[in-house]
């Protein structure tokens, strides 16, 4: 493990909002050069009061982080427009652009993480606690959908395992689940484009986790994260298609037994407990041997999935002697 | 009608129904066909068919309601070979992008994907539709029988609402726009019908 210097920047400065807009958004930035120099600047700061993405974008704080041996390398990054502009988050909307359009009316701050169940005593987090917990760490993750895209996300955040060992978790907890914001009175109408039942539920076997590679997940870019990335805290799995790594997290529950999961709910035979990326399991719907990567040209798309994502090195050994046909 | 408002109506709906072609080829050439540009190629191409199979369908009830709009059926074949040369798009896309022009993996995918399927079946239902397009094929088949195989567009209006419908994931609804507007439409048959009927009845009395 590589030992990081601790934080000493405390996360709650804030970036001046030019300069984050200008540097991170790049058709923001396109067209602030467009329209030249300094003038660009103060009509930029101008017209950011006006678009709502902007202000959604600039109330990202940056976070100061250390580098981890578990960053993915090789692989070129998605940009950050498409991160946070391409987004399965359905209590905000079920078309793609709907999340950074909507998801402004989430209440990131203040916020707290409730931990219940099997432990020893149950606790409650603020999300400043949080983000103190442990250095926060700099991981380039895969990042593939059940619908068969992929990016590649430089997250920030340190191992979920971190924080279950806070949490002391009774030897009965098998499992654990996590649960997403969800306000009817805050999301609305956006929610019921589908008959989902909310709020968003997921969950993991315990010892999938305890593996370092679950990540607690704060920020991206090095910033904290949008609203319709899941903040202010969410999991990523990169291993898992992405939506078992749920999103704005509200509670944490340590559980005997298997929890029950959202799109499970909806459709048992098309998504599993485990949904472990699987190019040898088809969906019913479509294939799963290829993806196609966002952010590059239609005929360049196409590439081959990898077995649990190109992670088997470090996940296989939870699944030994498991069938993943039936498991999926 | 005045032939000369004619060709401009023409000429009108030709550039309406390339709109979207012209909008997908300039986001191509500029790289600006959104974050996952395959996606957005193929639900742009599957919508516009449906959207042209409606309007193809909504030209008979139209011209029933208004006596006056009449002369809409001189529109019909081009919106219904547009419908066609769309889906042909859509199709193109999954032949290509994502099969890779693959005969095994094309052949895989229909079998095991009933949205596929239904897809396939909504092409081949339209594909003798657009061969018996002409007035040629019209003249030479005789319009009972012509009419009668063009009744397959209700059949392939049908199966393109299930496609769209096996295709969005389950419990998501955004079909439902589409699948409202084919049901009025195929309900306005049979109740025009019944008011005509009415309508002649009374006059004979």
């Amino acid at each position: 493990m590589l030992i990081g210097k601790p934080p000493d920047i405390p996360s709650s400065e804030i970036t001046p909002k030019s300069a984050y807009d200008t540097f991170l958004n790049r058709r923001r930035f396109l067209r602030g050069v467009a329209a030249m120099g300094a003038v660009a600047l103060g009509a930029e700061r101008v017209e950011s009061l006006f678009d709502p993405n902007a202000r959604v974008l600039a109330d990202a704080t940056k976070l100061q982080t250390v580098p981890s041996p578990l960053t993915t390398t090789g692989e070129q990054l998605t940009s950050f427009e498409d991160i946070t502009h391409y987004n399965n988050y359905y209590e905000f909307g079920v078309n793609k652009g709907d999340p950074a359009k909507n998801a402004s009316v989430l209440p990131a701050r203040p916020w707290s993480v409730k931990i219940e169940g099997k432990v020893a005593t149950p606790l409650t987090f603020d999300i400043d606690t949080l983000l103190k917990l442990r250095p926060l760490e700099d991981r380039v993750y895969r990042h593939r959908c059940v619908e068969a895209w992929s990016m590649v996300i430089p997250w920030v955040g340190y191992s979920l395992s971190e924080l279950i060992k806070q949490c002391q978790p009774l030897s009965s907890a098998k499992f654990v689940q996590f649960l997403s914001y969800y306000n009817r009175g805050v999301e609305g109408a956006w929610a019921y484009q589908t008959d989902i039942m909310w709020p968003y539920s997921e969950g993991l076997r315990m010892d999938e986790a305890m593996n370092p590679l679950a990540l607690l997940t704060f920020g991206l870019y090095g910033q904290t994260l949008p609203n319709q990335d899941g903040a202010p805290v969410r999991v990523v799995l990169p291993w898992k298609y992405g939506f078992k790594s749920a999103k704005s997290i509200v509670k944490i529950r340590f559980v005997e037994k298997m929890p029950h999961t959202t799109w499970n709910d909806e459709a048992p035979n098309e998504y599993g407990f485990y949904s472990n990326v699987n190019p040898n399991v088809d969906h019913p719907r479509w294939s799963q041997k290829t993806e196609r990567r966002i952010g590059v040209p239609f005929y360049k798309q196409i590439r081959t999935t990898l077995m649990f994502n190109g992670y088997g090195d470090q996940v296989a050994d939870l699944y030994k002697g498991m069938d993943l046909r039936k498991y999926f | 009608m005045h032939r000369r408002t004619l060709i401009t109506l023409k000429i009108l709906t030709w550039l309406a129904c390339l709109a979207p072609l012209v909008w997908l080829l300039w986001g191509a050439f500029t790289d600006d066909l959104g974050p996952d540009p395959t996606h957005t190629i193929t639900f742009a191409t599957g919508r516009t068919t449906l959207r042209l199979i409606m309007l193809t369908l909504a030209i008979t009830p139209l011209r029933r309601l208004w006596r006056k709009l009449g002369w809409l059926i001189k529109f019909r074949r081009l919106l219904g070979l547009f419908a066609f040369f769309y889906a042909s798009l859509h199709m193109l896309t999954w032949v290509a992008l994502y099969n890779g022009f693959s005969p095994s993996a094309m052949a895989a995918d229909i079998v095991k994907r009933r949205f596929v399927t239904a897809g396939m079946a909504t092409y081949l239902l339209l594909l003798p539709l657009a061969l018996t397009s002409t007035n040629w094929a019209i003249r030479k088949m005789g319009g009972k029988r012509w009419n009668r195989l063009h009744k397959l567009i209700y059949v392939a209006g049908v199966c393109a609402i299930i496609h769209y419908w096996w295709g969005v994931k389950p419990g998501v609804l955004t079909p439902i726009g589409m699948t409202a507007v084919l049901a009025a439409l195929f309900l306005a048959r049979p109740v025009l019908a019944w008011k005509q009927k009415r309508k002649a009845r009374a006059v004979t009395v």
